[in-house]
């Protein structure tokens, strides 16, 4: 059986003045039916540019793609990359649907929310705008905005950040997509309401049967929620596997950095919080070899000059584990 | 909603009392005598008394400008016997100048005003509206630099330049008659000559604004677009039409309202230039002849007040329409 979603060899750059932007780079993975994936990763990592192709949202004046975006479903199979704006438009908001991270700004400022909604449902299926009314409310119940019905004509504003992010999940549920890709969905939200908003997104998942691509840098959201992570360093991906084994059996040292810089409570008191040292290179001149390497404490084990001159592949490193790294995990494994 | 209606429009009266008394005040500073104007160089004194108490300027500068105030409700009665003058509330006074009372000169000089400035601004909005949009959409292409070029000369370009150089074009091409020129012809039995008589005013004063609004419209709609609502319109499909037209132009000519608001406001006091140099005797005209030539009080009184009352209204109509547009001001 295929995979709901497959990305293939999914390059994305951007043609600056100072030079061509590589924000992905050979990009691979895939997504299956129910499942939540987890994409971490820093800054300009190239987890936000992914999932703006998967959405197939690049403006093509100002963007070089390639590879392949297939979306498989009951009605074909579906490249993004190559369909034609219209076939993207009609999956977009239907298919696959996306929440984003700033819920204020969002969502347009002059429409009321039941508006907004209601031109989602629209756009995707035949109906009259007081059906459309209809399914709004009970949406903005389901997503716990209460008294929904008198709620349904107010505007953003009105609306505090969680309630607005409801709305926002809301709008993208609407019509019952197959992929929703949530974009740092609670990072601009309060501690508190994060994990309301954390666990709506698990409930609707399970209400609609949706896969989720959960992009986010805060590895907490990612423990507590995910499936399967993808790891991604510089427009590529470096790590990829079950979120259990992943946070257990690290192999990519960027992995094994990054879970090493996350606070914990039971760290002893006084111990200085491991940083990963030196910057991420920059998009526009990529070294030819590792792109992680003159920030990684392991190439020294490495012989030669390998991690500077050849770029690694994805390679099966354990069972259903992926890494992007010229070490095998054993080796990584015994000098940590 | 109401309530602060009524607020601001009696906020608009204490600015146009105000406004009559700042006016009245610089009348009495400058060191012109309309009294001696108003009977030719050589004039005995005894003329140039009488004159100054028939004009009624022969009492002191308060009492002139309250007999003002009053006559704007219960109207004005001038000289005495055979020579009487009433002129009915609302009295602005009596244009001696004009032999005329100001209200009148006013009714008259409006029309041609108020011609001019509704075809310039139709014109101006539709071709700034739209051009501004075509080079937003173009962005980078040689519309949109067209565009920039259009703005450049239209904003740097001197209307009276502009004015006289549009005059001149239409009238080798044998396309306007300066002796017919300004007269008024009512559009209902000559649509041709009343069009003839102010194309060429609208054209001028148009580009001017057009130039204006094309950047105001351009640049509010890249800004616009990318903004995060715009990426949440087209994440849930909508196509790239509605997304301009219906997400992107909602917001991004909002602001808009505002220029155009009390850019017809002021438009409506007169445009000065324009309508000197296409011999239009509207209230501009009549105004800077009131002032520069027969230091007219009464008169510039009158067109001062009349163009502030259009400004402070559109002014009120701006907010309110705004409010209307945009629901985050509507609560406060």
């Amino acid at each position: 059986m295929s995979h709901l979603l497959e990305v293939k060899n999914l390059s994305v750059s951007f043609p600056t003045d100072d030079g061509l932007v590589q924000a992905t780079d050979d990009l691979s993975f895939h997504l299956d039916l129910g499942e939540t994936l987890a994409i971490v990763g820093e800054s300009g990592c190239g987890k936000s540019v992914s999932s703006m192709a998967i959405m197939g949202l690049h403006n093509p004046k100002s963007t070089q793609i390639s590879g392949q975006v297939l979306i498989n479903t009951v009605l074909g199979r579906t490249d993004v990359i190559t369909a034609s704006s219209e076939e993207v438009r009609k999956l977009r908001g239907g298919t696959v649907s996306m929440i984003f991270q700033d819920p204020m700004s969002a969502l347009h400022p002059y429409f009321t929310v039941g508006d907004q909604i209601s031109e989602a449902w629209l756009l995707h299926n035949d109906g009259t705008k007081s059906d459309a009314r209809k399914k709004t409310i009970e949406m903005l119940d389901l997503v716990g905005i209460p008294d929904a019905k008198s709620r349904v004509d107010s505007y953003p504003h009105q609306f505090s950040g969680g309630m607005r992010q409801r709305v926002m999940i809301g709008m993208a549920l609407i019509n019952q997509p197959k992929i929703l890709i949530a974009d740092e969905p609670t990072t601009a939200l309060d501690v508190t309401v994060q994990s309301q908003i954390l666990m709506l997104l698990k409930e609707m998942q399970r209400e609609f049967n949706m896969a989720v691509i959960l992009i986010t840098h805060d590895l907490g959201v990612v423990a507590e929620v995910a499936d399967r992570v993808n790891v991604m360093y510089a427009g590529r991906l470096v790590e990829e596997g079950g979120v259990n084994e992943i946070y257990r059996n690290p192999v990519h040292p960027y992995t094994i950095g990054l879970l090493a810089s996350v606070p914990r409570v039971d760290q002893a008191h006084g111990t200085r919080l491991k940083t990963i040292p030196g910057q991420p290179p920059s998009l526009i001149s990529l070294p030819s070899g590792c792109a992680f390497e003159p920030r990684c404490e392991f190439a020294k084990y490495v012989p030669g000059e390998i991690c500077k001159v050849t770029r690694p592949e994805v390679e099966l490193k354990l069972i259903d584990h992926h890494a992007r790294c010229h070490l095998t995990a054993q080796e990584v494994r015994s000098h940590l | 909603m109401l309530k602060y209606i009524i607020k601001r429009i009696f906020y608009a009266f204490v600015m146009l009392f105000v406004l009559s008394m700042v006016v009245y005040l610089i009348f009495g500073l400058v060191p012109i005598d309309p009294a001696k104007l108003s009977c030719g160089i050589h004039c005995s004194p005894v003329v140039v008394e009488a004159n100054r108490h028939r004009l009624g300027l022969d009492i002191p500068l308060w009492h002139q400008w309250w007999n003002f105030i009053l006559g704007l409700f219960q109207g004005r009665t001038y000289g005495e016997g055979a020579a009487i003058i009433h002129c009915p509330a609302p009295a602005f006074g009596y244009s001696f100048p004009n032999n005329a009372c100001v209200t009148e000169v006013m009714a008259n000089a409006f029309p041609f005003t108020l011609t001019l400035a509704l075809g310039a601004f139709f014109l101006w909005m539709l071709v700034g509206v739209s051009f501004g949009i075509l080079a937003a959409r173009k962005k980078g292409t040689y519309i949109d630099r067209l565009s920039t070029a259009f703005v450049l000369i239209g904003s740097s370009l001197p209307i009276f330049i502009l004015g006289l150089l549009i005059y001149i074009g239409a009238f080798l091409l044998h396309l306007i008659d300066p002796i017919t020129q300004g007269t008024w012809v009512s559009p209902l039995s000559d649509p041709i000559g009343f069009f003839r008589n102010f194309i060429f005013a609208w054209i001028t004063l148009a580009l001017a604004y057009a130039a204006i609004y094309t950047r105001l419209t351009r640049s509010n709609v890249i800004e616009t677009s990318s903004e995060d609502f715009i990426r949440t319109a087209r994440a849930k499909g909508v196509s790239e039409r509605d997304v301009l037209y219906k997400h992107n132009l909602r917001l991004a000519l909002a602001p808009l309202i505002t220029n155009a608001g009390l850019d017809f406001g002021g438009l409506l006091g007169g445009a000065i230039i324009t309508e000197r140099v296409f011999q239009l005797p509207g209230l501009g005209y009549m105004s800077i002849k009131a002032v520069l030539r027969d230091y007219d009080l009464p008169l510039i009184m009158g067109t001062t007040l009349l163009a502030a009352s259009f400004f402070i209204f559109f002014n009120l109509i701006v907010d309110v329409a705004y409010a209307y547009l945009d629901p985050r001001v509507r609560l406060e």
